[in-house]
């Protein structure tokens, strides 16, 4: 039902967007007379509605046509810039979560001392910068300086995986940057308003050490909060990267999703929309059900 | 550079001079003359792999001849097809798949003989009916190509043999042959329509396509332009970030970068393994008033804004001074017919206030609209126009449009908007191009008979001094009372590793012209 | 040093300092400016001197000029559509929790509707027809937003609802808007505080990254976000230009989030221990 708003909107969307595909592809050799042929031969002068209902028809058979752009199957386009995409994310993920939920824990078991505030100034210094600058700066030491890493990451079918790691670890410690900080302080946070509940100074008074107390009696009651957040940037590590795919050139979805957009190509659009939603869905409901089995009283509600 | 080709060249045609082209004498271009020393020093090397990192590339790219607008995919039509003329990288033109042309009742007519024997990729032979098909692509109601406008003087293209053509043209066209260096219009075989598996001419084939992420093309090994096709493969990285291409080269990841930042100029010439390939060329930045508007229908707001624009500081801040002024017409210093004797227009605040009393406008409302979708800057220089004329007592309000819809939706339909002209190959098509009264792409709403009169008139003789005399009184008439407002001319800057020969100065466009994959090659 | 009746660590002190001069700047930004926000003082791209202490920016417009300005203009934007997300977000998160049932699912479905789109996308989508003045911006950014706040309001206060004290509350015949604000807020408080530090922080990056497509703050006026990306590129270059602009964003980002940290400590540690 989502995804089929979801379709809905973003066909509205991108019909409401100002401009034509016509006119995004011939830009300034348009003429009245070759804008008025293109139209015609991808269709855009037939009623939304037409053209909307034909695509969902395709759709629910699996077919998402062709680009208008450029005449290749959407499914051919879409499906190796979002073998790209996850890999990439979870490069990303399988180093950021356990290292911001530990820096959250390490923060939160000595909040207040020399070893939270510079967690804290880090993390926080990191987040403030746009992740393109972040980007320009890490090339700037590690490539151009020192030569470590390659800024092209640009991978194709035949890149074996150890190739695969190495081009891509700037666009990947990139995004390690910018979402370790978000999920940190959120880990901590929600660690921190668990602290305060009663039976925590219980644990307190049976002299258990701080960290068995977070570890063992604050950490599942918060998971909550925690992993909502975990899940909103997951979801980022997928549907909002195009920035860094574009400093690194990395053949992802995102600017796949930007260049359609801008050029108004309709079926390649919605292709990258389900996909974004279809993720975004599947990752909060994973989210909710951690969170309720985390919290039987939760549990108990759902029930 | 170009004497390298030339002097190889087995081009049996006119290596036509701008100057001497008309009479169909076979007038031999400058270019041969280049001794053979000068040479010596830097002969090209075969083999090697070119990698090159492109701006100007969208997902949204196709090969289909017609449908190119921007750098990348000029750069890989120019390597899988040929056109029928070349815009040499010193301005002139020479044959390329046609070997001769030669004009008929006064250059309304012409007759273009072709190369025999020249192979297609798939064995077939070039002859006049892939050539038919091939310029009707971009012709009639029912064409989506780019050089729909370009080609729009052309009635009719007869095939006279297999070998030669006629084409017709609606008014006579003296530079008719400048028209076929479009860089939509390419030779590819008749009735061809699959573009995933294009056919060309041209020194290479294509190996792989990711549309707005890379391209490789491998030399086909027998390309029949003498002196041209030197690297055995082309990886083509589309790098969209001007840092992220920037940094690419230096970090030695690609051989050749186009569009370098001006800013970054000064940085690449310091870098001892790089060179900075910089070209003056047509490409020049507009602000159109629609001159029969209010306000810019007053002859003398139009002069006052003229004054009150800070050129220096636009070139200065924009471009980092690569460029020159602009004179408010749209013909380049580079251009033989560039009116030397018009006084360049200074920034001159108080003449700007002059102007803008006689003009008698209380309050007029001026707003210039501009969006980066027109070229990297343009919100730039707005806001440079606005202080500038702000300086002059002149109030101009900016307003920036988004970039979606920009072409569509601004351009040519607001009263004032900041947009760009790329360079034309004749003065005479960049004028039938914008200024000419029917022209589709007539920004400033020009509409001058007399101005009309002298274009046909140029375009119609052959005969030099009155042709020179023609042009140069269109340009004043533009500089002095047309509705662009032209500050500056922005030079082309590619930067290419010092181990590429061959990457030569273009003022066509930049990785010369989009020529650089046959013309390049690798020092060992 | 104490606040409130709450002692003041150094990192508190920081952040509070911080945010005061920012505020000083925002309000008074046209007096303390030496030079108009918009005036071309020398060449372009000139390192600090004695005249232009920070230099000059791609246009030859004071660095330090636009800088105040720019806080004017990043701040005021940020804060409001930070402001306006919370409220919507708090507001709507709040009353799933406790109405559950189809309130709930309504809504949740409606927020994934908005989060499932990219951010980026859709507001550029948006902006691209509604233009850009600044009250579409903040109206925009905001409600976008505001979608991420729900999320984390509603499961914050799913924790709670389920609390003895507050089906007492319910059980006592309290009113859905009091239980909201005198039993789940207080105690939802932290994360919540912890997003607004951050949340604030990524609306300048929205905000930057809307620039990016054209569709952020008007030139010519200044703001920090658009100011570092047309400034980025010049890291390459070896300029310090960017980092101006980038260290602004993130002095105020750790200065407010040092308050918030500090404000979480006293919640944590309760009111006695903490004097």
């Amino acid at each position: 039902m989502t995804l089929f708003v979801a379709s809905l909107l973003i066909f509205a969307g991108t019909e409401w967007l100002p401009g034509d595909l016509a006119s995004a592809i011939l830009q300034n050799n348009a003429t009245p007379s070759n804008l008025a042929a293109l139209r015609a031969q991808l269709g855009l002068d037939r009623p939304i509605a037409q053209r909307y209902l034909e695509w969902l028809n395709h759709a629910l058979h699996f077919d998402f046509g062709t680009s208008l752009a450029n005449g290749q199957v959407v499914i051919a386009e879409v499906a190796p810039r979002l073998e790209n995409t996850l890999f990439l994310a979870a490069y990303a993920a399988i180093i950021a979560v356990p290292l911001a939920v530990g820096l959250g824990l390490l923060a939160a078991i000595w909040q207040g001392s020399f070893l939270d505030r510079i967690i804290n100034l880090l993390t926080l210094t990191v987040i403030s910068v746009p992740e393109y600058f972040l980007a320009y700066i890490l090339i700037h030491y590690l490539t151009v300086s020192l030569g470590w890493f390659p800024s092209l990451a640009n991978v194709n079918t035949v890149t074996t995986l150890a190739q695969r790691l190495y081009l891509t670890f700037l666009p990947m410690l990139t995004l390690v940057m910018v979402i370790t900080a978000h999920m940190m302080r959120m880990t901590r946070a929600s660690i921190l308003s668990i602290m305060a509940s009663p039976y925590i100074e219980m644990a307190y008074l049976k002299g258990l050490p701080t960290w068995r107390i977070v570890i063992a009696h604050a950490l599942p009651n918060a998971l909550g909060p925690i992993v909502n957040v975990i899940a909103i940037n997951l979801a980022y590590l997928i549907v909002g990267v195009v920035l860094v795919e574009n400093v690194f050139v990395y053949p992802g979805l995102g600017q796949l999703m930007v260049d359609a957009v801008t050029k108004h190509d309709v079926p390649v659009v919605q292709a990258c929309g389900l996909i974004f939603a279809v993720a975004f869905i599947l990752l909060n409901l994973v989210a909710d059900v951690v969170a309720i089995i985390s919290n039987p009283r939760l549990r108990y509600r759902a029930a | 550079m170009h004497g390298i080709k030339n002097s190889t060249l087995d081009m049996r045609g006119p290596a036509l001079s701008r100057r001497g082209f008309l009479g169909g004498s076979a007038v031999l271009a400058s270019g041969l003359i280049v001794p053979q020393s000068a040479l010596a020093a830097d002969e090209p090397v075969k083999g090697g792999n070119l990698r090159l990192g492109l701006g100007g590339g969208s997902t949204t790219d196709s090969i289909k001849p017609g449908s190119y607008n921007d750098s990348a995919m000029i750069s890989v039509a120019h390597a899988l097809f040929n056109g029928l003329v070349e815009w040499d990288a010193d301005g002139k033109i020479s044959p390329e798949l046609a070997l001769d042309w030669q004009p008929k009742d006064s250059a309304k007519t012409w007759i273009v003989s072709l190369r025999k024997g020249i192979p297609f990729s798939n064995g077939k032979t070039f002859d006049a009916d892939d050539a038919i098909y091939s310029i009707n692509m971009h012709r009639g109601k029912d064409s989506k190509s780019g050089a729909v406008g370009a080609l729009k003087e052309i009635t009719d293209v007869k095939k006279i043999d297999a070998n030669t053509l006629e084409f017709t043209l609606d008014s006579p066209d003296a530079d008719f042959p400048y028209v076929l260096t479009d860089f939509n219009v390419l030779m590819v075989p008749n009735g061809h329509t699959d573009w995933a598996n294009p056919i060309g001419t041209g020194a290479f084939v294509l190996e792989k396509f990711t549309p707005g992420v890379s391209i490789s093309m491998k030399a086909t090994g027998h390309y029949w332009k003498p002196g041209r096709g030197h690297v055995d493969h082309v990886d083509i990285t589309i790098i969209n970030d001007a840092t992220a291409r920037l940094n690419a080269l230096i970090s030695g990841q690609v051989d050749a970068i186009n569009r370098v930042e001006p800013q970054a100029v000064a940085l690449l010439e310091k870098a001892p393994n790089l060179k900075i390939v910089r070209a003056p060329g047509g490409w020049h930045a507009v602000m159109a008033m629609e001159i029969d508007k209010a306000p810019y229908d007053n002859p003398n707001l139009r002069l006052a804004l003229k004054y009150a624009v800070d050129r220096e500081q636009i070139l200065k801040s924009l471009f980092s001074g690569y460029g020159t002024l602009g004179n408010d017409h749209p013909i380049p210093r580079s251009d033989p017919y560039f009116n030397t004797e018009l006084a360049q227009r200074p920034h001159d605040p108080d003449k700007a206030k002059f102007y803008f009393k006689k003009a008698g406008l209380t309050d007029p409302a001026i707003t210039l609209q501009v969006s980066d979708a027109a070229f990297n800057g343009a919100v730039n220089m707005g806001t440079l126009f606005q202080a500038s004329t702000g300086n002059a007592g002149i109030k101009v309000n900016i307003k920036k449009e988004p970039a979606d819809g920009f072409w569509s939706n601004v351009w040519l339909k607001g009263p004032f908007v900041a947009s760009y002209w790329g360079g034309r190959a004749a003065a005479t098509q960049m004028f039938t191009s914008a200024y000419k009264s029917k022209a589709n792409w007539n920004e400033t709403h020009w509409d001058n008979p007399k101005f009309d009169g002298l274009l046909a008139m140029a375009q119609a003789t052959t005969d030099e001094a009155k042709r020179k005399t023609y042009l140069w009184d269109m340009q004043s008439m533009l500089s002095n009372e047309g509705g662009a407002v032209i500050p500056v001319f922005r030079d082309w800057l590619d930067g290419s590793s010092k181990k590429v020969g061959g990457h030569t100065p273009h003022g066509g466009y930049d990785m010369d012209n989009g020529m650089i994959c046959e013309k390049a090659w690798l020092r060992a | 040093m104490q606040l409130l009746g709450h002692k003041l660590g150094w990192t508190a002190t920081f952040g509070i300092v911080v945010v005061a001069i920012n505020l000083c700047l925002m309000l008074f930004a046209p007096w303390i400016a030496p030079h108009g926000q918009n005036q071309i003082v020398a060449d372009a791209w000139l390192t600090p001197n004695s005249q232009q202490w920070l230099g000059t920016d791609d246009l030859g417009r004071d660095m330090l000029t636009r800088l105040i300005f720019g806080a004017r203009m990043s701040i005021g934007l940020a804060l409001s559509a930070t402001l306006l997300c919370f409220a919507l977000g708090v507001s709507t998160g709040f009353t799933a929790a406790i109405a559950g049932g189809w309130v709930d699912t309504l809504l949740s479905r409606l927020v994934d509707l908005l989060l499932s789109m990219p951010l980026l996308i859709f507001a550029f989508m948006i902006l691209s027809v509604m233009g850009t003045a600044i009250p579409v911006l903040i109206l925009t950014v905001g409600i976008l937003n505001s979608a991420i706040v729900y999320r984390l309001a509603r499961s914050v206060a799913m924790g709670i609802v389920v609390q003895d004290y507050v089906e007492a509350a319910r059980l006592r015949g309290e009113g859905l808007g009091w239980i909201m604000l005198r039993e789940i807020l207080p105690n939802a408080a932290p994360p919540l505080l912890a997003e607004f530090g951050l949340r604030f922080c990524f609306t300048f990056l929205l905000i930057a990254a809307l620039s990016f497509l054209g569709l952020g703050v008007q030139p010519p006026n200044a703001d920090w976000g658009s100011m570092v990306k047309d400034l980025s590129g010049m890291i390459s270059l070896g300029s310090s230009a960017p980092f101006y602009p980038a260290g602004a964003i993130a002095l105020l980002t750790i200065g407010v989030n040092f308050i918030v940290d500090w404000l979480l400590s006293i919640q944590s540690r309760g009111h006695g221990e903490g004097a």
